[in-house]
């Protein structure tokens, strides 16, 4: 154990550190993109309902294969591995705002339009804030799974934890698969529980409790 | 030039991007402060009515005038800001504080916020709640705080013209009379007017100054409560306003001539009181109608007056009582019966234009008609609506 991190402690630390770049750059352009797709979606159910179940046949590939399939495309690399991961994220984070926006209760929004509020002002005042922990729950989902999956992209030369997992295995090294997938999980509990408790601060108080009493 | 009423309907009519005709030729004016009811069978074009009104309905053919001025128009988005609108499900803000749900239309409008929150309290005022609610979230409130909220969001800009769409309907029956009470006399303190949804004929009869009774998308009858109970349109008005409710609506609306004695017991002037004590053992009462030869009346006579004056006197009209109430045929039986049971009288005589006496409301009458309402079988509203 010693002798590991003597070895390989700078190493460790590198690794978590583009293993972190890697998965966060991916949901980060995930949801910039996601979000405002499933706004898009909301307001043409007819349309989003039949690509979504599409996509989601698509997502059903394996990962390492849709990892290949990107390699004569965009190479190997970091950028690579971050835009498949990126691809990976869409879905959940633009399935979770379509679906958290078209369940805002009907007779809200007409309430709100007959009020007076501009299609947009609804977005923003009424439908974002109401779908909110839906949402976050897909950011939530896709971060974890992309901490996962990441670990696939030094198999196209990304880097990240990923590494010490495939020199493990080629080198035999159990202790090398060990210094890859701990971090790995530890990162990916630490995002959960952290974006859990910025669903909650995000989240209205006016909506916790009727789902705690729900 | 006439001055044009707050809301106008001018041939309006509605249909359905799949062909569903819901509204077809509605012609109706609804004046400032009035409080007009629709009503109907489900499915009728109330809501479609409605919410064409604040545009959440494009109208297919017609014209829809707000103080004389086409809807169309206007801004949609703004026109809806002018005109207060409340669904049956509420649809408070559930992220929201009561705060926030009662000034939204000011965040709309964007009003500062002290003016917001001085506006909140004001209206929650109104319908005695206290300030804490301010801070509390929908899911806080009984259903019948949130729809008093709901209530006050849609006055919050006060606008003059306000929607209600069925706001009492999901409401138990206690709830549902308290706020109708509350919300009627609110109405009459700031002069609204209001265009209410109800599917619930007690309510439109308590709360309407007028009534439009629709059917498969168009007015059957649009008037004052009492005269749709004193003169349903059509058949159609007349069942669907139930026949318990015209037998219980006729204190209300009957008039006196039509439930009065015809044969009131009377003696003429110049009959000797000894004939007057006959005739009142032979009738088993105990006072007589005085009218003259050509049937006016003159004077009522008592029992304990003719006592009295036996000896000093020979004729009805020497001591008969001359002070005497009388009600016109088409006075209202409700006005009547309280006149008598206010006065502690027995009976009271109908007269006609002249003062002659065509008939008499006793307390037996008054008695009939209360045990008709509660038990009876309306054998009598037959006849009733036949002379109407
Ligand atoms: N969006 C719509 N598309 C097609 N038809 C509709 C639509 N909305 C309402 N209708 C039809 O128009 C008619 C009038 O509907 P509306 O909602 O105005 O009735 P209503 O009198 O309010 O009924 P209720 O008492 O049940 O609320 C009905 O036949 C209804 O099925
Ligand atoms: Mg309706």
């Amino acid at each position: 154990m010693q002798t590991f991190f003597t070895e390989h402690g700078t190493e460790l630390l590198v690794k978590t550190w583009e293993h972190l770049y890697i998965s966060f750059t991916a949901v980060v352009l995930g949801v910039l993109v996601a979000i405002p797709l499933g706004i898009l979606f909301s307001r043409m159910p007819k349309f989003a309902d039949k690509f979504i179940s599409v996509i989601g046949v698509l997502q059903t590939i394996p990962s390492l294969a849709i990892l290949a399939f990107f390699i004569p495309l965009v190479g190997i690399g970091k950028v690579p591995a971050i835009i498949a991961l990126f691809v990976y994220s869409l879905l959940p984070i633009l399935r979770n705002t379509y679906i958290g926006l078209r369940d805002v209760d009907k007779n809200v929004l007409e309430a709100g339009s007959g009020m007076g509020m501009s299609n947009w002002q609804s977005i923003v005042k009424v439908e974002l804030p109401l779908a909110v922990p839906v949402i976050l729950a897909g950011v939530r989902l896709s971060t974890v799974y992309l901490i996962g999956w990441a670990t696939l992209a030094a198999f196209i030369g990304g880097g990240g934890l990923g590494d010490f997992i495939f020199d493990g295995l080629n080198l035999y090294q159990p202790v090398l698969i060990v210094a890859g997938t701990v971090p790995a999980t530890i990162l990916a509990i630490i995002a959960d529980r952290g974006l859990a408790f910025a669903e909650g601060k995000l989240t209205s108080d006016g909506l916790k409790d009727s789902y705690k009493a729900a | 030039m006439e001055v044009a009423s707050l809301l106008q309907f001018e041939r309006v009519m509605k249909k359905y991007a799949d062909g569903t005709p819901a509204v077809s030729n509605l012609n109706l004016n609804i004046e400032e402060g009035e409080f007009v009811c629709f009503i109907g069978p489900s499915g009728c074009g109330k809501t479609t009515t409605m919410k064409m009104v604040n545009r959440l309905i494009d109208i297919t053919e017609g014209t829809i005038y707000i103080n004389g001025k086409d809807i169309k128009s206007q801004n949609a988005v703004e026109l809806r800001r002018s005109i207060g609108y409340v669904i049956q499900q509420v649809g408070l803000m559930p992220h929201m504080t009561i705060k926030e749900n009662i000034s939204l239309v000011g965040t709309l409008l964007k009003w500062p916020s002290d003016r917001k929150e001085k506006r909140a309290k004001e209206l929650l005022a109104l319908v005695d709640m206290p300030e804490e609610y301010l801070d509390k979230y929908p899911h806080e409130l009984s259903g019948g705080q949130q729809q008093r909220i709901g209530v006050l969001r849609a006055l919050a800009a006060n606008p003059p013209l306000i929607l209600m769409d069925e706001p009492f309907g999901a409401l138990d029956p206690i709830t549902r009379d308290s706020l109708q009470e509350e919300f009627k006399k609110l109405q009459k303190e700031l002069n609204k007017t209001i265009v209410f949804v109800t599917h619930d004929m007690d309510e439109a009869l308590k709360l309407g100054d007028r009534i439009v009774i629709m059917k498969d998308g168009e007015v059957v009858q649009a008037d004052t409560p009492e005269e749709i109970l004193r003169n349903p349109a059509n058949e159609f008005v007349e069942t669907f306003l139930g026949k318990d409710r015209l037998i219980q609506a006729r204190p209300d609306v009957t008039t006196v001539g039509q439930i009065m004695d015809t044969d009131p017991i009377t003696v003429t002037c110049g009959t000797s009181l000894k004939d007057a004590i006959a005739t009142m053992r032979e009738r088993h009462v105990d006072t007589l109608l005085v009218v003259d030869r050509d049937g006016t009346l003159r004077g009522f006579l008592d029992v304990e007056a003719i006592n009295l004056n036996y000896k000093k006197a020979a004729y009805v009209e020497d001591v008969m009582e001359t002070d005497l109430f009388s009600v016109s045929e088409d006075s209202l039986l409700k006005d009547t019966t309280h006149k008598i049971l206010r006065r502690g009288a027995k009976y009271i005589p109908v007269t006609d234009g002249n003062h002659h006496l065509t008939g008499i409301v006793t307390r037996a009458t008054m008695a009939n008609i209360v045990y008709d309402t509660i038990w009876g079988e309306g054998q009598e509203l037959d006849s009733l609506t036949a002379t109407t």
